[in-house]
């Protein structure tokens, strides 16, 4: 226990007086201003708009301003946030001969990955905790609108689901850090994994579901043959996390959308539903809508980390 | 454990895939000697270090180390153990002081009682004037020095120091040497000291083995083997002959 302590004590402090997190947290506060800002003049220029919504304070976060919400801004940029900060977490150490002293003090082993992650985790609910509550203060002080309860207690589940999305990322680059031995390698291999991810995994589910059920757009295409084609080209980008957060933080940030699935899939009765009542999900029903991809989320996240583990544990200390 | 012993090992193999880094190795050292442990590079002297301390797990044969097998009981024998690794690394940025406070707290000594230490042991190593320099800007020497003020933070009741005087200049290896045997006398430490330079470890050893290949081929002092002869591989060899074949090359 005193090592997982001394070690997150020196993580954490090493963090947040580093360079590359100033420079990560100005890069996103700057473009949370600019999305917050388009989207409080948005708001302004459709008031009625407001009046008709009963969450207008989150529509800061999930209103497209010119380019994207913060919403969309997290989903694509929050993984490069966990990226920079674990990609050379131990390869590093090991490099300098840290590592080897480190573990040779009467601490468990496992003090230095758990220590490493713990302060990371930290890092990344610290900057975004408090990116939240600036882009709060400015919607407070633009629109003029106040959260409710509710919207409180949906923004701290986004804050939640955040935090678990951007670790994953994190508890990859930190897996990386342990297998490659050079820093550039570690570093290229989590960018690399980021670009396909999160580009490449749609552009595959679209190909894949073309290459199962082809749709001709010149002919009259069977309505079961386009709900395969669509049912498939869903179920191949659930293998991006980007989209599972996607997906995750949908109803949450958003509760006029009541389902994570697009509209042809939607079943008949989901469809009147949407289109008759359209009144917002309350937040159980919200919770309940997102449940399964919070879970495939944060088991994704605990998935990595126990790899990168099992993979320390079990390596020479001299590789 | 027989009394008065601090490190018996019985056997004690580590194989690596198919190449064999220590081979049966069966080792005792006294408390209170320095034991001058002797092998040309890739002997095996490092993963005999790191069997014992608990940080790589044996192939074969077992151990103990203060009377704890550092298999099963890494923390506890990790307590009592000072690792100086060869190549010693530091965090760059830290200066002298808050790279020992670093130790301290690995070791559980609190803010107060690690701030008295700290100055001592710098005073001890002879690094009282560079306390709030950066490690990066550290010598080979003052890196040497810190380390070992590092490794005594804990208290220890062995010192495994591996190839300390490597890199230094002669003047540099010749303070080193004179510390160690210096820490021996003052505070009762048992000293385990590997290195390739039989000349400099001579010296300051109570007793030493020499290690070949991943085979203990000699034990004892040194001047019961310069007058024994011993095998390797198929050949007897006396101790300078041995000296001569493989040690001269580094
Ligand atoms: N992680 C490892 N994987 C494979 N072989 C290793 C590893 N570590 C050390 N060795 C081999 O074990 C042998 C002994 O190395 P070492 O204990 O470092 O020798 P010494 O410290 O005496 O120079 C060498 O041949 C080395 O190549
Ligand atoms: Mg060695």
């Amino acid at each position: 226990m005193q090592g997982l302590v001394a070690v997150f004590r020196k993580e954490l402090q090493d963090q947040l007086s580093s360079y590359r997190f100033v420079i990560l947290f100005a890069l996103i506060a700057m473009v949370s201003f600019i999305t917050s800002y388009m989207a409080a003049v948005h708001m302004r220029e459709n008031l009625e708009s407001l009046t008709a919504t009963r969450f207008p304070f989150l529509m800061l976060f999930s209103t497209p301003g010119v380019m994207f919400s913060m919403v969309q801004f997290v989903a694509f940029f929050g993984p490069l946030i966990g990226l920079v900060s674990g990609f050379d977490a131990i390869n590093r150490e090991r490099a300098q001969g840290t590592l080897i002293k480190v573990i040779s003090q009467p601490v468990y082993r496992d003090a230095v990955i758990n220590g490493k992650f713990l302060a990371g985790v930290t890092t990344i609910a610290i900057m975004f905790t408090a990116i939240l509550l600036v882009i709060s203060g400015f919607g407070l002080s633009l629109v003029g609108v106040v959260p409710g309860v509710e919207e409180i207690l949906r923004l701290f589940i986004y804050l939640v689901i955040s935090i678990f999305y951007i670790a994953f990322w994190l508890g990859l680059s930190i897996l990386f850090s342990i297998l490659f031995k050079s820093i550039a390698t570690s570093a290229l291999a989590s960018v690399a994994l980021w670009i396909f991810l999160s580009f490449f995994v749609s552009l595959g589910a679209e190909v894949a579901a073309n290459t199962v059920v082809p749709i001709d757009r010149k002919n009259e295409t069977p309505p079961e043959a386009v709900l395969q084609h669509a049912r498939i080209q869903e179920a191949v980008s659930l293998c991006s996390p980007m989209v599972l957060y996607s997906n995750a933080t949908a109803t949450i940030i958003d509760p006029m959308r009541k389902t994570t699935r697009s509209i042809i899939l939607m079943g008949p009765m989901e469809e009147l539903l949407s289109t008759r009542f359209q009144n917002p999900l309350a937040l159980g029903q919200s919770l309940l809508v997102v449940f399964p991809h919070m879970i495939a989320l944060i088991a994704i996240t605990v998935i990595c980390f126990a790899i990168s583990y099992a993979v320390f544990m079990l390596q020479e200390v001299r590789t | 454990m027989e009394i008065g012993m601090i490190i018996e090992t019985t056997e004690l193999s580590k194989r690596y895939g198919h190449q064999t880094a220590v081979k049966d190795l069966s080792l005792r050292i006294k408390e209170g000697e320095i034991f001058g442990f002797l092998g040309p590079n890739g002997a095996g002297k490092t993963t005999t270090l790191l069997m014992l301390l608990g940080l790589t797990q044996p192939s074969g044969g077992s151990a103990t180390v203060c009377g704890l097998d550092p298999v099963r009981m890494a923390r506890e024998v990790k307590r009592h153990v000072g690792y100086l690794p060869e190549n010693v690394g530091f965090y760059g940025d830290m200066d002298a002081v808050q790279s020992l406070e670093y130790v301290a707290a690995l070791n559980g000594i609190g803010n107060k009682g690690a701030r008295e230490k700290i100055d001592d042991l710098l005073d001890l190593v002879g690094l009282k004037g560079d306390a709030r320099k950066k490690t990066g800007a550290f010598s080979r020497g003052m890196k040497q020095r810190l380390g070992i003020a590092e490794v005594l933070m804990k208290d220890p009741t062995v010192l495994f120091l591996d190839e300390p005087t490597l890199g230094l200049d002669p003047e540099g290896a010749i303070q080193m040497i004179g510390l160690i045997q210096s820490l021996n006398q003052s505070r009762n430490i048992t000293v385990l000291l590997s290195s390739h330079n039989l000349s400099q470890v001579q010296r300051i050893s109570h007793r030493v083995g020499i290690m070949i290949a991943g085979s203990l081929i000699a034990e004892g002092s040194i001047d019961a083997l310069a007058e024994a002869s011993f095998g390797v591989g198929e050949k007897e060899y006396s101790l300078e002959e041995v000296y001569l074949k493989y040690f001269q090359e580094v």
